[in-house]
């Protein structure tokens, strides 16, 4: 077992940054996902990690040891593919055993540790079997024991669950993470998806265009998102521009919103307000603010959506559709058309520096 | 969806005989009768052309086993086919993995049409070229003379080397495209997991990529060594007085003696072998594969 350092790598291919100097330090024995949109440098970076390619400059070091330039068969490292990659002309346990057997382990060890690793996955029984004789999530959880049954000292995960479906995507996050758990390894996560990354990680790492937007545990990264990008990248927010007061936003028309989470901008600059879907209270208009000092706008239903469990609102004020998630608790349901008074807590809004 | 389904498997063959027709018809025309006929004269004592008196003979047939010369021959054309798919492969399995997996785009493009330029030249051109190349004071002799500061005398022409080299030349297309095919198929993550679970590129190569390969190793080695067993035309001209086959024998009764029954039986005699020892590989191959 042993964290990971990543220091100001960047790595080019053509003139295409795709890392540019990209520094995190992937704590020993965390779940770490690193969540961006497609061509943001994730999976370069993984693969840098994994010792696939080498970077341009910067330095890379599992447990302490500097590995930019080892190969990955050097690096003891283990990894789960998007594909899976199996070896298909392999069993099921000769896939699970390749590793150790490459390395020269006695067979009897081999045969141990694999039986194992099969029954840390819940596939004991299915040694025998072949690759294109299992389920897509049985085959996911054979390319896990494969991974982690050299012990290796970093795990590392490309969309390992983008080709299941939502179901069983789910089931295999609570299995991933109790298996993670249990062998405490340091486990690194390359997901385009959001919830993943919320429901599964420690730490988050948002990458766009090859750098690092911001990093830190998911609630941090939620609640107090340091940019735009990063606010409506990981979950919805509603977002105001405006110029920074000191204690908030002025809008172009005047209006005031008052923040007081995020950046600490000088009044006058430009800036923006984030706030999220969920924390906005919409009413008919009766009725006092709360609290006191909440930041009200006035608007008009535009659509509502029903999902079951709660409703999206979309609200235009002054050319802008706002976003506004209320859970479905038997009040009453507004109308499209209908004007409305949507108010939030300063505390739930977020500067953000532009 | 489902009665779509349901009138492709009820209906069979029928609505596919339109398309199968044509090719059987003509393997029909052009093979199975000419194959028939010649089956037909190994087991005649002479032809019947030109009013010739002639009988049902097993003699064409015994004369192999009861000459020696035969089945020597056999042996050599055996061990030639054996040798040329051996060079094959480690000629033309290597190319193909670089084709397939390191070369990308135009590069790729250009090395395949070198690859595919063999066949579209004259198979006769490409072997009285090699003729040139390999006789004494030929092209490859005064090249080497040319630079090296000591003489040597090159003259592999009318020799064992010459045949094979002419014959690798020939069938190397083959190898390089069966196994391309299988090579392209596999997945690059396949490698990269392998190297990922401590595996050296040569580890890899031995336990991933060659087993997965072999479907393609056996097709480009079957397509070789079959015909190779029975050439005649490299054999002549670049073997001369050492370049005596079973090939070149059935040609000599075909051609040159005109007892076309003996090269019938001949023929015949080298496709059973040929078979038996397909048979006998395919198990083996199989579980390799």
């Amino acid at each position: 077992m042993a964290g990971v350092q990543v220091a100001n790598v960047s790595r080019s291919f053509g003139a295409h940054k795709a890392l540019d100097d990209v520094s995190i330090d992937f704590a020993d024995g965390g779940f770490y996902a690193l969540l961006g949109p497609s061509g943001s440098g994730k999976t370069t970076l993984l693969r840098q990690i994994a010792g696939f390619d080498f970077p341009d400059s910067g330095r890379i070091a599992i447990g302490g040891e500097s590995v930019e330039r080892v190969p990955v068969e050097k690096r003891r490292i283990g990894m789960v593919f998007q594909n899976y990659a199996l070896f298909p002309n392999m069993s099921v346990a000769d896939n699970v055993a390749f590793g150790l057997s490459v390395r020269g382990e006695a067979k009897a060890t081999i045969a141990t540790e694999v039986q194992r690793a099969l029954d840390l996955v819940q596939l004991g029984k299915l040694g025998g079997r072949k690759p294109h004789q299992l389920s897509g999530g049985q085959r996911q959880r054979v390319a896990l024991a494969r991974a982690i049954v050299t012990k290796p000292r970093v795990l590392l995960l490309d969309e390992p669950l983008g080709a299941l479906d939502k179901a069983l995507r789910v089931d295999m996050q609570i299995e991933l993470k109790r298996i993670q758990r249990e062998i405490g390894i340091t486990t690194i996560f390359v997901t385009h998806d959001q919830e993943e990354a919320l429901t599964m990680s420690d730490r988050i790492g948002i990458l766009r265009d090859g750098r690092l937007v911001q990093e830190g545990p998911p609630e941090e990264i939620y609640d107090r998102p340091q940019s735009e990008f990063a606010a409506t990248f990981l979950g919805d927010a509603n977002i105001f521009r405006g110029d920074a007061t000191g204690t908030g936003i002025k809008l172009p028309d005047g209006t005031t919103i008052a923040a007081s989470t995020g950046a600490s901008v000088p009044a006058g600059a430009k800036a923006s307000c984030a706030v999220r879907p969920e924390r906005i209270r919409i009413s008919t208009g009766a009725g006092k603010p709360h609290p006191a000092n909440a930041n009200t706008l006035k608007g008009q239903v535009s659509k509502r959506i029903f999902a079951g469990n709660n409703s999206t609102y979309f609200v235009d004020r002054d050319g802008q559709t706002l976003k506004v998630i209320v859970q479905n608790t038997g009040a009453e349901r507004l109308v499209e058309g209908q004007p409305v008074v949507l108010s939030w807590s300063p505390d739930s809004t977020v500067l953000i520096a532009a | 969806m489902a009665d779509q389904l349901a009138i492709g498997s009820r209906s069979g063959l029928k609505p596919a005989l339109p398309l199968l027709l044509p090719a059987y018809l003509w393997l029909t025309v052009a093979i199975f009768l000419p194959l028939s006929a010649m089956v037909f004269f190994s087991f005649m004592t002479d032809l019947p052309l030109a009013g010739k008196e002639w009988a049902f003979t097993l003699g064409n047939y015994a004369a192999f086993f009861s000459q020696s010369l035969y089945s020597t021959l056999l042996f050599a054309s055996l061990r030639l086919g054996l040798e040329v798919t051996l060079w094959c492969v480690v000629i033309g399995y290597p190319a193909a993995y670089v084709l397939a997996k390191v070369l990308k785009g135009r590069s790729r493009e250009a090395i395949f049409l070198l690859v595919i330029l063999p066949f579209w030249s004259n198979g006769l051109v490409r072997i009285f070229s090699w003729a040139m190349v390999l006789r004494e004071g030929g092209i490859l002799d005064t090249a080497l003379n040319a630079v090296l500061p000591f003489k040597i005398n090159i003259d592999l022409m009318y020799s064992y080397p010459a045949v094979i080299i002419g014959l690798v030349h020939s069938y190397v297309p083959y190898m390089v495209l069966t196994c391309y095919l299988t090579l392209q198929a596999i997945d690059d993550s396949l490698i990269e997991a392998g190297r990922s679970l401590g595996a050296s590129r040569r580890q890899v190569l031995r336990r991933v990529i060659i087993p997965l390969s072999m479907p393609g190793l056996i097709a480009g080695a079957a397509l070789i060594f079959v015909p190779v067993v029975g050439s005649f035309m490299e054999p002549r001209i670049l073997g001369g007085r050492t370049g005596t086959f079973y090939g070149t024998v059935i040609e000599d009764q075909l051609v040159a003696v005109f007892n076309w029954p003996l090269g019938a039986a001949l023929s015949f005699i080298l496709l059973a072998v040929v078979l038996i020892i397909l048979a006998l590989a395919a198990p083996v191959l199989r579980r390799a594969g």
